[in-house]
C-alpha cells in the first residue's frame, strides 16, 4: 500500500487552481451568448481571464475554497483509516501552501483550526470499497456562498403547485434558482437528487455535480428534466453574477432514490461557476490526475 | 470606466450610477461576517463591552473607514509565518449575511463603498441614498485576478477571528467592480428580482 500524501497534495492543488475543461468550455460559450458591452459580458470576460491567471500562476481559482469533498473509492486491502490520515496530511499541506483558505471553524468558540482540519466531518471524507485494483479518489471544492443557496423541498408544497412527480420537482428547482439569484456566482450547475431521506438526499445532489457538464443521463425522463430545466432556468435572466442576462445555470444533473412512502425531498444544491472538481485514478504505480470530464 | 480614488468624496459618490465600472485606488479595509457583528455589538449598539485589543482595533480603523470602502472578503494570504503577508487570492464573499449591520456601519463610521457580491436588500439600500454610499459588485471567484489588483497588505486588525474574517488593510490599484446600488434608491438586484419573478410566474402558470 504506496503513501498517497504527495499525490492527494496534487490533486487539491489541480482543483483549486485549473478549472475543467468542460467547465471552461461552457462559460466561453456563455460568454459569446452576451451582447458585447453588457455587464453580463464583462463579467464573463473577468471570469475567464481570472481562470486563466490562477492556472499559470497555480493561485486559486476563487479564495473561498470550500469544504473539501473527498470520495475514496478502493479495491479491499487498503487501509481507511491510514488513507484518511493522508489525506488529513495533505489537507494541511495545501493550505501551509496556500493553495486552500483555513476554512475549518469551531461552530461554538468560533475558531478556526488555521490548517483545514477539524472534526471527522472537516474535510468530508466518504470510503466506499470497490471491485478491481483500481483505487479513485474525486475532489470536489464546494465554497460557502453556493452552499448556502442550496434549498431542500418537502412536496407537496402548496405554494408552488408542486405535486409528488417531476412537475413538482421542475417547479421546487426553478423556485430554488430564482432564489438564489446571482448569489451562488451565477452562472451555476445545478445538483438535483429526487427522493431519499434528507441527509441521502442532499448527498446524491453533490454527488450529481460530479458528472461531466456535456453527459447525458442514461434516465430518459431525467435526461428530459434536466434539457427543460437548463432551458427555463435560463429564462429567467438572472445572468451571470445576477447582473441580467442569458446564462444563469451552465448544466443541470439530476438523480433519483428510492424514499419512505411518506417523504418526498427534492434537495437541490448549488454550484457556483467556480466548479472545481477533480479525478485522482490511482492503478499500480500509476497515478493520474483527471479532469473530470474525460471517459 | 470610472477610476476612484479612496477616501471618496460626497460627490464623487452622488456621481454614481447603477450600471457604471469604476476602478478603486488607494486603501480599503476586508470585514465580513464576524466584523460586522463586532463593529456593531461592541461600537454600535455597544451590547457588548470592548475588550482585548478591541480598543487599540477601533482606533486604528476609525479614520479608514471614515469615507472609506469596506470590502466583503475573506482572502487567502501567504506569509502567515514571517508576517510578510500578500494577498493570494481575494475575491468578494456574499454580501447579503451583512444586510442586518451593514445600515449602522455605514451611519456611524461613516463609509461610502460597500464592496462585495450578490447585492443587499432594502435597508442597505436605504442607508446607502443616506450617507450618501454605494454598493460596488466585484466578480465573484475571480480571486487571483483581484490579487493582483493589491498591491501592498498594510495590515491587519483582528487577526484572532481567523485569517478570512480578520479586517486586512490593503492598499489597491485598479480594483475593477461595477456600481450596483446607488445614492440615488437605485438597485440593478431588484430590478433583475422582480424581472426574474415576472418570468418564474409565467414559467408556473404553464
Amino acid at each position: 500500500m504506496r503513501d498517497l500524501t504527495n499525490d492527494l497534495l496534487e490533486l487539491i492543488r489541480r482543483t483549486s487552481t485549473d478549472l475543467p475543461a468542460d467547465v471552461e468550455r461552457a462559460l466561453v460559450a456563455a460568454r459569446q451568448a452576451e451582447a458585447e458591452g453588457s455587464a453580463a459580458r464583462g463579467a464573463l470576460d473577468t471570469i475567464l481571464e481570472n481562470v486563466a491567471l490562477a492556472r499559470r500562476d497555480s493561485s486559486p481559482i476563487c479564495q473561498d475554497t470550500g469544504t473539501p469533498i473527498f470520495t475514496v473509492r478502493h479495491p479491499s486491502g487498503w487501509s481507511t483509516r491510514a488513507l484518511r490520515e493522508q489525506i488529513r496530511k495533505a489537507v494541511a499541506e495545501a493550505t501551509a501552501r496556500a493553495y486552500l483558505r483555513p476554512n475549518a471553524v469551531d461552530s461554538l468558540s468560533g475558531k478556526n483550526s488555521g490548517n483545514n482540519l477539524g472534526d471527522e466531518a472537516f474535510p468530508t471524507i466518504h470510503f466506499e470499497e470497490t471491485e478491481g485494483a483500481v483505487l479513485t479518489v474525486d475532489l470536489m471544492l464546494k465554497g460557502g456562498g453556493c452552499e448556502n443557496v442550496g434549498a431542500q423541498y418537502s412536496l407537496p408544497h402548496a405554494g408552488l403547485g408542486a405535486g409528488r412527480d417531476l412537475e413538482g420537482v421542475r417547479r421546487a428547482a426553478l423556485d430554488a434558482v430564482h432564489q438564489a439569484q446571482g448569489q451562488g456566482c451565477a452562472p451555476g450547475v445545478l445538483g438535483i437528487a429526487i427522493g431519499g431521506d434528507r441527509g441521502s438526499s442532499f448527498l446524491a445532489s453533490k454527488e450529481a455535480l460530479l458528472r461531466p457538464l456535456d453527459d447525458i443521463n442514461p434516465d430518459a425522463a431525467l435526461a428530459e428534466l434536466e434539457a427543460r430545466l437548463l432551458g427555463e432556468a435560463n429564462e429567467l435572466g438572472i445572468g451571470p453574477m445576477g447582473f441580467g442576462g442569458q446564462t444563469t445555470v451552465l448544466g443541470v444533473k439530476a438523480r433519483s432514490l428510492h424514499r419512505l412512502p411518506a417523504s418526498f425531498f427534492v434537495s437541490v444544491s448549488y454550484m457556483c461557476w467556480a466548479h472545481r472538481r477533480r479525478r485522482m485514478v490511482v492503478d499500480g504505480d500509476r497515478v493520474r490526475i483527471l479532469d473530470r470530464s474525460e471517459p | 470606466m470610472i477610476d476612484l480614488t479612496l477616501p471618496l468624496s460626497e460627490t464623487s459618490v452622488r456621481d454614481l450610477h447603477v450600471g457604471d465600472p469604476v476602478a478603486l485606488h488607494g486603501v480599503m479595509v476586508t470585514g465580513r461576517d464576524a466584523a460586522h457583528k463586532w463593529l456593531v455589538e461592541t461600537f454600535v449598539k455597544r451590547t457588548r463591552a470592548a475588550q482585548g485589543d478591541d480598543a487599540q482595533a477601533i482606533d486604528g480603523l476609525r479614520p479608514l473607514l471614515a469615507g472609506g470602502a469596506i470590502y466583503h472578503c475573506g482572502p487567502v494570504v501567504a506569509g502567515l509565518d514571517t508576517r510578510a503577508y500578500r494577498f493570494v487570492a481575494a475575491g468578494p464573499t456574499t454580501s447579503t449575511r451583512e444586510e442586518p449591520y451593514q445600515a449602522e456601519v455605514l451611519q456611524h463610521f461613516g463609509v461610502r463603498a460597500v464592496i462585495g457580491k450578490g447585492g443587499m436588500g432594502a435597508r442597505t439600500l436605504a442607508a446607502c441614498q443616506a450617507a450618501p454610499a454605494v454598493y460596488l459588485h466585484a466578480i465573484g471567484g475571480a480571486a487571483t485576478l483581484i490579487a493582483k489588483t493589491v498591491t501592498c497588505v498594510l495590515g491587519v486588525y483582528k487577526l484572532d477571528f481567523g485569517v478570512p474574517e480578520a479586517m486586512w488593510v490593503i492598499e489597491v490599484d485598479a480594483f475593477p467592480a461595477v456600481v450596483t446600488m446607488d445614492a440615488h434608491g437605485q438597485s440593478l438586484h431588484a430590478q433583475v428580482e422582480a424581472r426574474s419573478r415576472t418570468a418564474l410566474d409565467r414559467l408556473l402558470a404553464s
